[in-house]
């Protein structure tokens, strides 16, 4: 799950991170407010979940409060990779004589939570990594030990040489890695983080990405999903504990698992069609879950015609087929379906859906050519 | 031959009283499977299908000698669940439950392999040695016993290349799937290594997915240390990046992890990519010289 800078500034600040002072706002007078209050210059930042705020224009410096209001006048409601500014976060701006990169990540092929530190702070990291990855310092952290004082003390060396500072360094990335864990992160990462010409050490940005399995212990950072950042597709597949991923294409996938769903995918791009969404309905076949499926497919009007691809193992397709019968009788479908059950009681699927105005397929790929050609008739 | 497991491996269940281990207890059992014994907290002295239940895998592996378990305890307990079993002194546990969280697996890993046990899994089907033995929830009737091996990060895309297989009369040394999530505990290249080592196993199919760079890694091995013949299939050609594809592991992060990339590994490494699952059957009865 995604959160914003802000409420990652505040998850940050708990444990003991040195934020830069700031306020979140959602209009003008009350950017203006938060300026007089935080005093000084300040940056006006929007909050939005895309990266690129900075280049978007969504970023802007302001020298006082009427400034401040004018500046979040201009960034609130203007629209980042088709995200529209509801908030924006007024901070304080600090002079920078040095700026780092410190970020977590979990590593798939070392299977530990990975450490990096880049003294080519500021920038966009990905990026560093792609040109100039001798620039990164990684180190894998024990997940059953965690960070030494000693580790961090290393990592903060390796960008900072002066020792007081390189101090202030250490503490910031012992730090960040207990909120790392605390919150159960996926990722966590200052970009950057300053030194001061004064020698202050501060967080000017952060950001965190949540592990969306171990949300269930934390209902304070469930508590701050964003519900206006997704559509109401989106959300309603989440609910319904549905896999979704809205595409731009005109071919509606209904499919279980996931590997199934990409394949399938797969395949009405090979035969020339184009997916409009990734949707795997998971294990289980409760017609509910038809239901839901059904509603978020047809609720985008690029849909032309729609696929349903079922491997019927512990999931009978009997039970799919009734999903679907009870599904099509609360919602008319105008767009055709070609049904493609296999597997575990795929003939009783085949009598249900028989009289029902579906298009039947034997394969895998028999019923994507059908449905693309569906699709093509209908565009 | 098959690999991991075999007719002899003794099965415990933990959570073996829930709705899903219930299920599957009977499937695993009418596939012939040993199993013998199960496991949930507060529950001990019952037995399930005949079965005797234990309130910890240490009096269940003491009193029946289990030597693998299967995990389908909830998310929020499995990690405690799969440690247990570790620490019980079990040596093959296979981890069905999804959604753990990352760093809970990140910690199980660990445990488990200073213990010298395997982990296959969590979020994924199992294993099964057609004809032997099933640890698992795939369904046991698409299986045939041959001499081909079959990997997957997927649950049923492997059903469907098997059944394909089946309806092409080529059987399965042992088909495992490795799951879908960021960490887990055997990975394509442990499980091509016990493949190499296999005298039944003549081939292998490789199904990959978008995310990480498991395939990636599994190419250069086939290229440095394997003979039996490798063919593959990779799903998510099409996935857009950043988004998550259903599974925790299946994403294309910071421009890495594409199909792309996967598939040239594979290629360059002399291993086929089916272009669509309905392929594979060929390139397999090629690759057996049929």
């Amino acid at each position: 799950m995604k959160i914003h800078e802000y409420q990652a500034r505040g998850l940050l600040l708990q444990y003991g991170v040195p934020v830069t002072p700031f306020e979140v706002v959602s209009d003008p007078r009350a950017a203006r407010q938060a300026a007089e209050r935080i005093g000084g210059t300040v940056v006006v930042k929007a909050q939005v979940h895309a990266g690129g705020r900075g280049k978007a224009g969504g970023v802007k410096l302001a020298k006082d409060p009427a400034e401040a209001e004018a500046k979040a006048n201009a960034i609130l409601g203007m629209s980042i990779k088709g995200l529209v500014v509801k908030r924006v976060v007024i901070a304080r701006a600090v002079d920078i004589a040095r700026e780092y990169y410190v970020g977590i990540v979990v590593d798939r092929a070392t299977k530990r939570p990975v450490y990096m530190v880049s003294a080519a702070g500021g920038i966009d990291i990905e990026e560093v990594a792609r040109t100039t990855p001798e620039k990164i310092v990684k180190h894998p952290v024990d997940p059953a030990k965690g960070l030494s004082a000693d580790e961090a003390a290393s990592l903060a060396s390796a960008v900072e040489a002066r020792p007081k500072q390189a101090a202030l360094v250490a503490a910031v990335i012992a730090k960040l890695y207990e909120a790392f864990v605390g919150v159960d992160a996926s990722l966590a990462e200052i970009n950057p983080l300053v030194v001061t010409p004064d020698g202050e050490v501060w967080a000017v940005d952060a950001k965190m990405n949540i592990d969306d399995n171990a949300l269930y212990r934390h209902p304070d950072v469930e508590a701050m999903r964003d519900t206006d950042e997704e559509t109401r597709e989106t959300t309603l597949a989440r609910e319904m504990g549905l896999s979704f991923v809205k595409l731009e294409g005109n071919v509606g996938c209904l499919v279980n698992g996931a590997g199934l769903a990409m394949t399938t995918m797969d395949l009405i791009k090979y035969y020339g069609g184009e997916p409009a969404n990734f949707l795997d309905i998971g294990g289980s076949s409760s017609p509910d879950k038809v239901v839901a499926a059904l509603d978020i497919i047809t609720s985008d009007p690029n849909v032309r015609s729609i696929l349903v691809n079922i491997f019927g193992g512990i999931t009978r397709c009997d039970d799919v087929a009734n999903g679907l019968v009870a599904a099509l009788k609360t919602r008319p479908v105008s767009v055709p379906i070609v049904a493609r059950l296999t597997g575990t009681n795929e003939e009783q699927a085949r009598e249900i859906l028989s009289e029902h105005n579906l298009v039947p397929a034997e394969t895998m790929d028999e019923a994507v050519e059908k449905a693309v050609g569906l699709a093509r008739r209908g565009a | 031959m098959s690999i991991f497991l075999d007719g002899d491996t003794r099965v415990c269940v933990q959570g073996i009283t829930g709705r899903d281990g219930l299920f599957h207890t009977k499937t695993m059992l009418e596939y012939g499977t040993k199993v013998v014994c199960g496991v949930t907290p507060g529950k001990g002295g019952r037995d399930v299908e005949g079965i005797p239940v234990f309130d910890t895998v240490k009096d269940a592996v003491e009193r029946t000698r289990a030597d693998a378990s299967i995990v389908f305890v909830p998310a929020r307990f499995a990690a405690g669940a799969i440690t247990e079993a570790a620490d019980a002194g079990v040596k093959l546990i296979v981890a069905v439950s999804e959604g753990i969280p990352t760093i809970d697996a990140a910690r199980v890993y660990q445990r488990v392999r200073e213990v010298g046990a395997r982990m296959i899994g969590p979020n994924c089907p199992g294993i099964i040695s057609p004809g032997r033995a099933k640890l698992g929830i795939m369904p046991g009737w698409i299986h045939c016993r041959g001499e081909v091996g079959v990997v997957s990060r997927s649950g049923t895309l492997t059903y469907e290349v098997v059944d394909q297989l089946r309806r092409h009369g080529i059987g399965q040394s042992t088909v495992i799937g490795i799951g879908g999530d960021p960490i887990i505990g055997t990975n394509f290249i442990d499980t091509l290594q016990a493949f190499e080592a296999d005298p039944e196993t003549r081939a292998v199919v490789l199904i990959g997915e978008i995310g990480g760079t498991d395939e990636e890694d599994a190419a250069a091995f086939v290229r440095s240390s394997m003979r039996t013949p490798v063919v593959s299939f990779i799903a998510g050609r099409t996935a857009p990046a950043d988004k998550r594809m259903g599974h925790a592991g299946a994403i294309i992060a910071g421009g890495k992890g594409t199909a792309r990339e996967k598939i040239e590994a594979l290629t360059a490494a002399g291993v086929p990519v089916a272009d669509r699952p309905s392929e594979i059957p060929a390139l397999v009865a090629a690759a057996l010289g049929r």
